[in-house]
């Protein structure tokens, strides 16, 4: 059994594996993947000490910096159940993954979130066949093609301004009367002659043969078909958060947490953007990984 | 010696570490850049069935996806 199991290798996973090695717990991190949706981010200019990064790059330093201590890395695992195990010795936690199960003393929860799906007929079926939720990585393969973006916020604005510069024309379909997100990309795209913004405008199913070759839309009641070749979806994000019915979640299922990273169940801390914490951020969510160790770590102490 | 091809973008980011998962082992391969190379891309969705990246062929295995585990099995790693 080790100290503490780390779940999520994003930037609230990554500084609390820092944190734990110099505190020198015997920790492990088990991921999915390393950066989560930090790794997908095209431009990062908001994290101090870098002017500009892309989001790959942070992710890069990040692991780097993780890989300076001897650090076990469970990636391309993911966390199926945990449960509580109470014995007279005290109690401790079991993670189950494929792989199989691990047991700590305590949990710190980072596993962030992943993006909305439109749930339309057609997504499941098309996806990767024309269907992305990742303009920044899929986006050059719809060079000189027609593409649709879904969504109206900042996310689905950057996936515009992306795919701009690559494909032939860019429907914007909005379910909003007007579009949301920084003034600064929304002057951009509704200035751009190759974009046409649809608001008020609900997906109902997404077509095609192989590969995605259409998606009907409804705007106050009338159906329009539109020929495209790619749809990025980009209707914002949900926690990963599914199997953690260990301790409490709001109304979003973002995992409660209280100002020092607690969860409703002592010894199972939480942080970064899978918690009911507003802020999500890279920055945010790296400070909240470096609190919930402290925590985890005063926890640990507790128990001895 | 099995031979490789990678298929990917210059902005994805499993690419990166698909390559450089391959640099870091000596495992040489051939590298085809799907936004520029339309003929590439089109080769890569016929064999693949998909346009998702990156996408690695062994010999004529084709695995979607930053694998690592299927490559590793694959290569023997």
């Amino acid at each position: 059994m080790v100290e503490l199991i780390i779940i999520g290798a994003g930037p609230a996973g990554i500084t609390a594996g820092v944190y734990a090695a110099r505190k020198k717990i015997n920790f492990l991190i088990i991921s999915e993947d390393i950066g989560g949706q930090t790794a997908l981010s095209a431009d990062v200019e908001n994290y101090t000490g870098y002017q500009f990064i892309t989001g790959s790059e942070l992710v890069a330093k990040f692991e780097e910096h993780l890989k300076q201590f001897s650090v076990e890395l469970k990636v391309n695992e993911s966390v199926k159940r945990i449960t509580k195990i109470s014995a007279i010795t005290g109690t401790h936690f079991k993670v189950e993954t494929a792989k199989g199960p691990y047991e700590a003393k305590s949990v710190i929860i980072a596993s962030g979130r992943r993006p909305r799906w439109l749930s339309v007929k057609g997504e499941e079926g098309f996806r990767n066949k024309g269907v992305s939720y990742c303009a920044t990585c899929d986006g050059p393969v719809f060079s000189g093609k027609v593409v649709a973006v879904i969504g109206g916020g900042n996310s689905a604005l950057d996936a515009t301004l992306q795919m701009i510069k690559i494909a032939s024309k860019v429907y914007l379909i909005n379910i909003n009367p007007k579009l949301a997100g920084d003034p600064v990309m929304r002057d951009k795209v509704e200035s751009s002659a190759m974009v046409e913004v649809i608001n008020n405008a609900a997906t109902k199913e997404i077509s095609g043969d192989k590969f995605v070759s259409g998606i009907k839309i409804e705007q106050a009641g009338v159906e329009r078909k539109i020929d495209l070749q790619g749809i990025f979806v980009e209707i914002g994000s949900v926690p990963n958060s599914g199997i953690m019915d260990i301790v409490k979640k709001n109304e979003s299922a973002e995992i409660i947490v209280d100002n020092l990273n607690r969860t409703s169940e002592p010894g199972i801390f939480a942080a970064g953007d899978v918690t009911d914490i507003p802020e999500k951020q890279i920055i945010v969510a790296a400070g909240e990984g470096a609190k919930a160790v402290l925590g985890a770590s005063r926890y640990l102490s507790s128990l001895k | 010696m099995a031979n490789i091809k990678v298929f990917s973008t210059p902005t994805c980011p499993y690419c990166v570490r698909l390559k450089n998962y391959l640099n870091e082992k000596n495992i040489p391969f051939e590298h085809i850049d799907v936004a520029g190379d339309q003929a590439g891309l089109q080769y890569m969705i016929t064999v693949s069935g998909q346009m998702g990246v990156p996408v690695i062929m062994i010999d004529d295995y084709v695995i979607v996806g930053f694998d690592k585990d299927k490559i590793d099995a694959k290569l023997g790693l």
